[in-house]
């Protein structure tokens, strides 16, 4: 009996060591497997787990139709989905599907423009997460000339 | 090795400031090789924080299809004149630069 408080005592502080550690991997975990991702479909479970993918028109992905130099494709995403967390966009040809992804705050409006590769044509989807919800849009682009080792 | 140059340009509409970014940087996929055959190993950035007065309002994780030498643009709500906006990045090799520029 004389042992109960310090055992407790003991795994209180085991634990504490836990939470306390656990917290600062957790911040900085990046979504590697998200970007090691080969298929669309792992993407999207690496990403949201088990989360609905919904097409939504309120999502604006501009990019042209044909690319005519894959390696420099201009893309540009906005929003006016109310609660925004996220920003991602994919290319499904790609090796790595996941190209970008971007973390908003109520700072930052939901608007951003990047260049990205292209092997060759493909569609390329812009995913925007909110708290419950990912919605996406997507357009298939023509590539003349490939990005990648081309 | 010096570090790789961030460039910056900053522009306020109203109240929201349009940040356009370039970053000199290889970009290099790993899946490419040089004239002996040899894969290029690759080199990317993997991780880009932009911030307005020292507080962090966007963070970006990249994959290797970024464009080589890679632009982009961000905004941020509520700007002045006077602020500072900086953005820093680290690749896969531990290699990190920053940039940073005042809104007029």
């Amino acid at each position: 009996m004389r042992l109960q408080p310090s055992r407790r005592r003991f795994i209180q502080g085991v634990m504490s060591i836990i939470a306390l550690s656990a917290i600062p991997l957790q911040l900085l975990a990046r979504s590697t497997k998200a970007f090691q991702a080969t298929a669309l479909d792992t993407v999207y479970k690496e990403l949201f787990g088990d989360l609905p993918v919904e097409e939504s028109a309120d999502i604006m992905l501009e990019i042209p139709d044909i690319a005519e130099n894959g390696a420099v494709v201009p893309v540009s995403v906005t929003t006016s989905i109310a609660g925004a967390e996220a920003i991602y966009v994919v290319i499904d040809m790609n090796p790595n599907p996941l190209s970008a992804t971007f973390k908003l705050t109520p700072a930052s409006p939901a608007d951003i423009s990047i260049r990205v590769k292209m092997g060759k044509s493909s569609m390329v989807r812009a995913l925007v997460k909110t708290a419950d919800k990912v919605y996406m849009t997507g357009k298939e682009v023509k590539v003349t000339i490939g990005g990648c080792g081309g | 090795m010096e570090a790789r140059k961030v460039k910056m340009r900053g522009n306020i509409n109203n109240t929201v400031a349009q940040i356009k970014v370039l970053i000199e940087h290889p970009m290099e996929t790993g899946t490419r090789r040089d004239e002996a055959g040899d894969v290029i190993p690759a080199h990317f950035i993997q991780e880009v924080i932009c911030q307005h007065n020292d507080q962090v309002v966007l963070s970006a994780e990249w994959g290797t299809s970024i464009s080589k030498n890679p632009y982009f643009a961000f905004n941020i709500n509520e700007a002045k004149s006077g602020d500072v906006v900086k953005v820093s990045w680290t690749d896969n090799l531990g290699e990190t630069s920053a940039g940073d520029i005042t809104l007029k």
